[in-house]
């Protein structure tokens, strides 16, 4: 959209660049419709290291695609307002042009999409599709395209793979394909993977096999990698640092270990709460989060969760949080009410004693005191 | 017979519904799939069975051949001593109405033209129950109790409501007919994880204030352990262990429970992933089964019996039954030669 900033570089032949290989600056992604303006990601700033693992967590709606699409310059269209800034290895992505980002998908980024069977061509041979971009990319000939394509299939895992690039998607199992996607996403070399939900539509055996290939290759490669999912799981064991997004923003970012030891943000803490747990007995009560995500055209004015955080008082509503440090270094939060403070302790007792939907709720584990909470912040809903 | 044995079903009188021997096939260009071969199942009173596995391992085909929907290929489906699979037309129609069916997608399976109190007021309808009066207020307190304000949600269509309203909704319509037993077919896998547990809860809160029975399908191992009073783990087709949730998952006997178990990503930083013991290849094709075990294929503990003969079900503890020729628990269990095995019975 906009020009590359003043100051900034344009994308040249990057080398020598000595900062982190993703910076992502106050990047905001928001899309122009007809109901008013969609601030799908609003001011997210993060950094990534080669060789480093990033999980985003959110669910639907969060931003969390939005954003990792946003980076890569995928999302195209007149109604996409990008600002802010990301830079990869120190060359400014926002504003950059087409060509610009050719010369950097495949070889520097790539992606593997949630849906293998609609992120394949179902109409072109699994083996060609991995060429293509060894082709275009590396202007590597047919011959040792092919080698390269059998090299790789082999290396995600897919057996006999002199007769597999010559057969359709459709003829592959779902982790099958999501293996084709991965080397596909892999064929050119490239520094930072993104992965969108890459096992949510595979079955939970699948997931494990399709994770640990990531994770080797990642390793092998010394890879930088985004990981996006809803799925707290997924994240925990296979992350240096998890962000994790609520209404288009980071609402808690921290070291993954920090994360889970020392919660601050009473979204995440929700969220932690409220997945039943094999090691729980059956029939345990789980906690809940009263209520629905914001929309986000008319983001609440203050902090984007106090509509149905358990522990919100006056002030949340009115006044956004910035995002502070905690103690542990590199863990930040959006919150005046931290979880685990006494401020955070003080205020729950004080919804407690007042019956605040939101924290009977979460309390309890009453689904109906949760309707009630998703009824208050319906415009003209009410109680 | 291709059935995997009845050890596991209960002869006391609160047995609810009890199929027998269920078999459902679906005759294809490619062949005859073999969705459901032989189960035997059986839900008390009160109860909620789970019934869990990963896609096509027959789990939902189960789940609509006990509403006859479509009629099993064979095998009984005795609901409260009647066999449905042996009438058909109005005497089924009827018995059904104290069978109702939760469907996975809340949006999808309410029909978007027609008002929440309409879509809940349906079967009431149908059946010509009370007056209109008393079909209004049965309409209101369903809404009511499942968490929505009569007041505001009867005038509202549902794309005015997220998802997890929308499965609030489906809800309060199974419950209107008053029914004996309700099968929900993974009714919180399309909703968020902050709204799931919403629902998961609401279900436990109607059963207990309807006096409900449950079979909960889903492919989310947790999900069902949560819910579930008892929990069957299904694999293509067949069952592989039925049991108590606390006890199937604290030592599972199947070696296709043990994968299961180890795959799923643990919440919790300071558990390594595991690398090891996960299951290789893809699930068979459903047209052509392995024969014998029908797991043996990906199975690491198969010898040469699993092939030519098919396990039967049997108890390895007290309400804990399982179909394998060398289960991980019991007498029969491998010793700790056997690494992976070693690694699941005692983790």
């Amino acid at each position: 959209m906009s020009d590359p900033r003043p100051g900034r570089r344009l994308l040249t032949a990057s080398t020598g660049h000595d900062g982190a290989l993703l910076e992502v600056d106050d990047f905001r992604t928001h899309f122009d419709t007809p109901d008013g303006l969609v601030k799908a990601v609003d001011g997210v700033t993060f950094s990534l290291e080669r060789g480093k693992t990033l999980g985003i967590v959110g669910e639907s709606g969060s931003g969390k695609t939005v954003l990792a699409r946003s980076i890569m310059g995928l999302l195209i269209g007149k109604n996409v307002i990008r600002s802010g800034s990301a830079t990869y290895n120190g060359d400014e992505l926002v504003g950059a042009g087409k060509s610009q980002l050719r010369a950097l998908w495949g070889t520097e980024m790539a992606m593997v999409f949630q849906d293998p069977m609609t992120s394949l061509n179902p109409v072109m041979k699994v083996g060609r599709q991995i060429t293509e971009g060894l082709r275009y990319h590396l202007d590597l000939p047919k011959g040792e395209a092919n080698e390269q394509a059998m090299q790789l299939l082999d290396s995600v895992g897919i057996p006999d793979a002199k007769r597999r690039i010559t057969q359709y998607p459709h003829e592959l199992s779902g982790g099958m394909r999501q293996r084709v996607t991965i080397a596909i996403a892999l064929a050119c070399g490239p520094k930072l993977l993104f992965a969108d939900e890459p096992t949510t539509a595979l079955d939970v055996t699948v997931q494990a096999q399709i994770l640990n290939l990531l994770n080797q290759q990642q390793r092998e490669r010394h890879m930088a990698m985004v990981l996006v999912t809803h799925d707290l799981g997924v994240v925990a064991g296979r992350t240096d640092e998890i962000a994790v997004m609520y209404a288009g923003q980071i609402v808690e970012k921290a070291p993954t270990h920090s994360l889970f030891a020392n919660v601050r943000m009473p979204y995440t803490e929700a969220l932690l709460k409220s997945i039943p747990k094999l090691e729980q007995p059956s029939h345990t009560r789980l906690q809940i989060i009263g209520g629905r995500p914001p929309d986000l055209i008319h983001p609440p004015p203050g902090c984007r969760f106090a509509p149905r955080c358990p522990y919100a008082q006056p002030k949340c509503h009115t006044e956004p949080p910035p995002l502070q440090e905690a103690e542990t270094p590199g863990h930040l939060y959006r919150c005046w009410f931290p979880v685990g403070t006494d401020a955070g302790r003080e205020a729950l007792a004080k919804n407690l004693a007042h019956h605040v939907p939101a924290a009977e709720a979460a309390v309890t584990g009453d689904p109906v005191m949760a309707a009630k909470v998703e009824l208050a912040d319906v415009p003209g809903g009410g109680v | 017979m291709a059935g995997t044995g009845t050890a596991h079903l209960r002869d006391t009188p609160d047995v609810l519904l009890r199929i027998e021997d269920l078999t459902v096939e679906f005759h294809t260009s490619a062949g005859v799939v073999h969705a459901v071969s032989g189960i035997s199942l059986d839900v008390r009173e009160g109860e909620t069975l789970g019934l869990v596995g990963e896609s096509g391992c027959g789990k939902s085909t189960t789940g609509r051949a006990i509403m006859q929907l479509p009629a099993p290929t064979s095998g009984r489906v005795l609901f409260e001593g009647t066999d449905l699979a042996a009438i058909e037309g109005q005497r089924l129609r009827e018995v059904r109405t104290r069978l109702q069916f939760i469907f996975q997608d809340p949006i999808s399976s309410l029909n978007p033209r027609r008002k929440v109190k309409d879509i809940v007021a349906e079967p009431l309808r149908i059946w010509k129950r009370g007056t209109e009066q008393e079909r209004k207020d049965r309409v209101r307190e369903v809404l009511d109790a499942v968490g929505l304000d009569p007041d505001v949600a009867s005038e509202k269509r549902p794309h005015q409501f997220s998802g997890g309203q929308c499965q609030r909704i489906s809800i309060a319509r199974s419950l209107v007919l008053d029914p004996k037993l309700v099968i929900c077919d993974e009714p919180v896998s399309a909703l968020d994880v902050s709204v799931q547990a919403q629902i998961l809860n609401l279900l436990e809160d109607m059963k207990a204030r309807y006096g409900l029975t449950l079979i909960f399908i889903a492919h989310d191992l947790a999900v069902v352990k949560n819910i579930s009073d008892r929990v069957a783990v299904m694999y293509l087709g067949k069952i592989c262990e039925v049991g108590n949730p606390d006890d199937l998952y604290a030592t599972p006997a199947h070696p296709y429970t043990a994968a299961l178990l180890r795959s799923i990503p643990v919440p919790d930083p300071t558990v390594a992933p595991v690398q090891s013991g996960l299951l290789q290849g893809d699930l068979p094709s459903p047209i052509d089964p392995p024969a014998g075990c029908r797991f043996r294929t990906r199975c690491p503990l198969a010898q040469e019996r699993c092939a030519v003969e098919e396990p039967q079900i049997r108890a390895v503890a007290d309400d804990h039954y399982v179909a394998c020729h060398f289960p991980l628990v019991g007498d029969t269990a491998p010793s700790a030669a056997a690494p992976v095995a070693a690694s699941t019975a005692a983790p």
